[in-house]
């Protein structure tokens, strides 16, 4: 889970490809060619940075005859997307522990 | 639980029926700590620098705020995460309101995350909205 979740930060820790990622999230599937003219790098760059996304489960690609085809796949983001909750839980059971430790302080 | 586009947030708040005097010895002597926390070398101590550890890794921590028995705040940096641990007492008739605040991702290059810096709290902010539209 640790090394999931590492992927994906190291994946959206770059701008050009969060902004290739929200691309997808909101235009639907993109060919490579279609999401390399408005990125400002060139078309090996743009497919780079999508297997960095596609190893994180980021997106999704397909080929059908000479291009490529991505989509993004958002719910690769649930470990992020539930990082309050998950710190909120072990804050609540450390609380917990802390309760148990101040009653045996008194004795 | 999150308080917006800057920065993520969690706290969690509890009342407990002991004076701040025994809570604060709770929250900064190191053999209490490790009861209900982790192991490490706190101290409240502004600048002070140690390392909590527990069998799933450690984070790393610097002490940025000391108030003896009202307020200590440290880093919490661990793998995956850099955050900053705020603990607040306030006294109550029955005994202490605690209050522990962690806030991370902030837009603060000293918070930045694997130096993405000022992107990601920008995308996580739209990161609800995105998916909200696409569900």
């Amino acid at each position: 889970m640790i090394e999931t979740r590492d992927l994906l930060f190291r994946a959206l820790a770059d701008p050009t490809r969060r902004a290739l990622f929200e691309r997808l999230c909101e235009a639907g599937e993109q060919s490579v060619g279609a999401l390399t003219a408005p990125s400002g790098i060139s078309q090996p760059a743009v497919s780079k940075h999508l297997a960095v996304l596609r190893q994180a489960g980021l997106v999704a690609g397909r080929h059908a005859g000479r291009q490529s085809y991505y989509r993004a796949q958002p719910a690769a983001l649930a470990p992020l997307v539930d990082w309050t909750g998950r710190m909120t839980r072990f804050w609540e059971a450390r609380f917990d522990d802390l309760d148990d430790v101040l009653k045996r302080m008194d004795q | 639980m999150t308080d917006g586009a800057a920065t993520r947030t969690v706290i969690v708040e509890r009342e407990f029926a002991h004076p701040p005097e025994k809570v604060w010895r709770a929250l900064t002597r190191p053999e209490l700590v490790a009861e209900w926390l982790m192991a490490g070398d706190v101290a409240p101590t502004l600048g002070h620098r140690f390392a909590f550890g527990a069998d799933w890794g450690h984070v790393d921590c610097e002490v940025i705020e000391v108030e003896p028995e009202r307020t200590l705040a440290y880093s919490w940096d661990g793998k995956g995460l850099e955050s900053v641990v705020t603990w607040t007492l306030t006294p109550t008739a029955a005994g202490t309101r605690l209050r522990m605040e962690q806030t991370g991702f902030q837009p603060d290059q000293k918070f930045a995350y694997h130096g993405a810096k000022a992107g990601w709290p920008r995308f996580l902010g739209a990161l609800d909205d995105l998916l909200a539209r696409i569900d």
